[in-house]
């Protein structure tokens, strides 16, 4: 046990000293100094509870992602039907029930609809499973369903791209480093560190975004749209809430453009009336079916609409043939400006709420920062003094050396790995600081109880080391259980904290037990004591 | 040089005597706390409830404007708004329940948070607003429920751990003082009415982590001695064995009390609870350490067979036939 050849002091000794250099840049960081540039320069990342900012997190609703897969999957199914020779025809499309059903005219070509209609659907997960069913019933009635695995798949892209989005639009912000990250089935966390306030960011996330140019119902009467009945193949859409207009108009729910074909976004000004107005450019497709649109449509009324709400209705005075348009409502020059950063960054696939958010302002962190090192320095003083007390100079001084080498190793490995120190994290430091003697006081307890059964020096501390190892094993281990599930379980500043204890646990066996365990065998060989003072 | 020495060498109480009033007076703690816990409950902060808490400090002033706050959030309303002081009177916490309706329209929430926060600006212009958190209720459902099953797995975790490495009877012991560890802090937040969040609960997490710590060392005394001492009387064992750790369980448990406290009273305001928590189980650990780690292995049936290796019949009867021949 308190064998150290040369070799094995040299390998402990370098590894103290690597863990103590990583803890450096750290330390010069927390206490606002720095390096020069030559040096190492990995410091611990400050969660966003201690350098403030701002965590949200966004959730989609899934069945948003349904709802429009199968809006979708009834245009496909119209068109194929339309375009096949000889023409199917069918009855009215039901989407009730969150399936689509309809019958055939005729009998005879059930069979070539459902070859048509197959091509529709595309495998979904590993298990051969496609993403629709279609089923025929009574004969003639088509009943298309979507499976479970082919609105996971669905729901996992919208979400990837909702993520992709997201990113556009707070690097159009230009803020630094966000973190963004999908989580879960349906969530993402947006992180920005140094964000104060995070309500324009919010707005601009709550956008979907989603533009739309649609042309007005003109067989709708006034009365009837007043009362929110629409003509068939119409529907009542309203107008947005800080537009001038009051109620709705009745759009026609098919023919109309959907303003995924831009190509550029931006805030301009009027020049009839210089208030503010977004400009727009349609890539070559979108050009072109935003002149038919408008050559075929002069002198009526149509409408762009956002998110569901009509930001104005124009009348097309002429075809608009150049491929840009002007979309105007009731602007500040600021909320042009985020729906030309939303159109920028293209519309969000599904509309993301807000779920979670926590913000914390950075004096308040580095008050936290500041608050929480005092408290660690008169801790490990105060610690430091009781324990040189309990177990006088010598193997105090290693069981306090043990724990100020352990609070930096851990704060080096923590800068190594890139981890996050956050606020329950310098609780986690403090805690270690107790816990870690715990290790030193296992053993000199066990040495003073050897001794006091008449063992000699060397015996005793031999004895000591072994016997309380096996406590400490164990000890150690429902800690770590603990820890781990603290981590798994915990969400973001108390995952900083599992991460401190769980390095903790493993550098305080290193420190508490390898490394003094090394010194008092060092000076068991040089001063060959015939007693101890323990 | 004299050292400290907290505990006498050679200590000798008898806990064990003491077993029944020990017991009683735990018992009817912890009845007390699941009582409290029923009829005071807790006070749930957002993480667990939804809604939101704003901390704010008002820079210019000593005090805060609590009643004023109160007022004009209250008149904003989405109900009435819990304000707590934080540190200085200055700061403070401005709690509120999630809106009616917030379940469906997880917009409501924000449309609060950004009233509350615009009505505190237009009044309050020295107010500074430090940080917002605002948790859905369906996020704070999860929260809630993933919190109970961390704790639940925990306590499961340790117990099949400490019942592989030691027997069937230290397990069950375990699982009692866990039990008893978490029961009693939180009863303690229920009598307090201190906020109970989610950093409440990675403190529960932590000590269960530490009591087992103390336990695991007696346990370990335990059996070593029951292997050494083969012909003592089993009350007379784990007094020893109790005794034998004491002065460790008390220079331990001292160590993390003088880290703790300096975080208690120097630290930041913001983690507070989770500190008082820790603190709490501690005392709460170093009790059950002492006077419950050993009265359970008796009632359990422990005895000094328990680490002795099962012999089988053959080896039984070849040691007979061994004894016969050399009396």
């Amino acid at each position: 046990m308190l064998d150290f050849p040369p070799w094995k002091r040299a390998w402990l000794w370098s590894l103290t000293v690597l863990g103590l250099l990583c803890a450096v840049p750290s330390l010069v960081a927390l206490a606002g100094g720095s390096l020069p540039a030559w040096m190492p320069s990995r410091t611990v990342n400050l969660g966003l509870d201690l350098a403030g900012g701002s965590h949200i997190m966004l959730e989609a609703e899934a069945s948003q992602v349904a709802a429009q897969r199968l809006q979708t999957m009834e245009e496909s199914v119209r068109d194929t039907l339309r375009q096949a020779t000889p023409r199917i025809r069918h009855g009215d499309i039901s989407t009730s029930g969150g399936r689509l059903t309809f019958m055939l005219e005729d009998p005879g070509q059930v069979d070539a609809a459902r070859g048509l209609l197959e091509p529709l659907t595309t495998g979904a997960g590993l298990t051969g499973q496609r993403d629709w069913t279609i089923e025929v019933v009574d004969g003639t009635r088509f009943v298309l369903t979507q499976t479970k695995a082919g609105l996971e798949v669905a729901t996992s892209q919208a979400m990837d791209s909702a993520t992709e989005v997201v990113r556009k639009r707070i690097d159009a912000l230009g803020t630094r480093e966000p973190t963004i990250i999908r989580q879960g089935a349906n969530r993402i966390v947006v992180q920005v560190p140094g964000l104060e306030d995070p309500e324009a960011l919010k707005e601009l996330l709550g956008q979907t975004a989603n533009l739309e140019f649609r042309l007005v119902d003109t067989t709708a009467l006034p009365s009837d749209v007043a009362q929110g009945i629409a003509p068939p193949g119409s529907e009542i859409v309203p107008y947005a809430a800080d537009s001038q207009t009051a109620g709705g108009l009745a759009l026609r729910r098919l023919g109309g453009i959907r303003g995924d074909s831009l190509t550029n976004a931006q805030q301009t000004f009027d020049p009839q009336n210089n208030t503010p107005v977004v400009s727009i450019s349609f890539d070559p497709q979108g050009a072109q079916r935003f002149a038919r649109l408008t050559t075929e449509n002069v002198n009526r009324q149509f409408a762009i609409v956002l998110d569901g709400e009509i930001l104005s209705a124009p009348t097309i005075n002429e075809p608009i043939l150049g491929g840009t348009a002007q979309i105007s409502g009731n602007f500040t020059t600021e909320s042009a400006n985020q729906l030309a950063i939303s159109l920028n960054s293209g519309a969000l696939p599904v509309e993301l709420t807000v779920v979670e958010e926590r913000t914390v302002r950075a004096e308040l962190g580095a008050d936290s920062i500041g608050k929480g090192a005092i408290a660690i320095a008169v801790g490990t003083i105060a610690l430091v003094l009781f324990i040189f007390a309990t177990y006088g100079p010598r193997f105090g001084l290693y069981a306090n050396a043990a724990v100020v080498i352990n609070v930096l190793i851990i704060l080096g490995i923590m800068a190594v790995m890139g981890a996050t120190l956050t606020l329950p994290g310098i609780a986690g430091f403090v805690l270690t600081i107790g816990a870690a003697v715990d290790a030193n006081v296992l053993i000199n307890e066990r040495i003073r109880e050897e001794r006091a059964r008449g063992r000699r020096p060397v015996q005793a501390v031999e004895s000591g080391y072994r016997e309380a190892s096996r406590a400490i094993f164990d000890a150690n281990i429902t800690n770590v259980i603990a820890a781990v599930l603290l981590f798994l379980f915990g969400s973001g500043p108390v995952k900083g904290f599992a991460v401190v204890l769980v390095i903790g646990i493993i550098t305080s066996v290193f420190t508490a037990v390898t490394l003094t365990r090394m010194w008092v065998a060092g000076w068991l060989r040089r001063a060959r004591p015939t007693d101890l003072v323990l | 040089m004299k050292l400290l020495k907290l505990v006498p060498d050679n200590t000798n109480i008898h806990f064990l005597r003491w077993q029944w009033p020990f017991f009683i007076v735990n018992v009817l703690a912890m009845l007390g706390a699941a009582a409290l816990l029923f009829t005071n409950g807790l006070n749930l902060g957002i993480d667990f409830v939804g809604g939101q808490m704003i901390r704010t400090t008002f820079t210019q002033s000593a005090e805060a404007p609590v009643t004023e706050l109160r007022e004009e959030i209250d008149a904003l309303g989405f109900g009435e708004p819990v304000i707590q002081a934080f540190g200085e009177p200055n700061e403070i916490s401005i709690r509120m329940r999630l809106p009616d309706g917030a379940d469906t329209q997880p917009e409501l929430s924000a449309q609060m948070t950004n009233a509350v926060t615009a009505v505190i600006r237009a009044n309050h212009p020295d107010a500074r607003i430090d940080g917002v958190d605002a948790v859905s209720g369906r996020v704070s459902g999860e929260l809630f429920e993933t919190s109970i099953l961390a704790l639940v797995l925990a306590s499961i975790a340790i117990s099949i751990y400490i019942w592989v490495r030691f027997e069937w009877q230290f397990g069950v012991g375990a699982l009692f003082a866990l039990v008893q560890d978490v029961l009693l802090t939180v009863g303690m937040f229920s009598l307090t009415q201190w906020e109970f969040d989610l950093n409440i609960v990675a403190a529960l997490l932590t000590l269960i982590g530490y009591s087992l710590n103390d336990k695991i060392v007696v346990y370990d005394r335990i059996r070593e001695n029951l292997k050494k001492y083969r012909r003592m009387p089993l009350p007379e064992l784990l007094d020893l064995s109790v005794n034998e750790t004491l002065s460790r369980t008390i220079v331990t448990s001292l160590s993390l009390l003088i880290t703790l406290v300096a975080l208690l009273v120097l630290g930041p305001d913001v983690i507070f609870g989770f500190t008082a928590a820790i603190t709490l189980g501690i005392f709460i650990g170093v009790y059950s350490s002492i006077f419950m780690s050993a009265p359970f292995l008796i009632w359990l049936g422990v005895t000094s067979d328990s680490f002795v290796p099962k012999e089988s019949a053959a080896d039984r009867q070849a040691r007979k036939a061994m004894g016969r021949a050399e009396p």
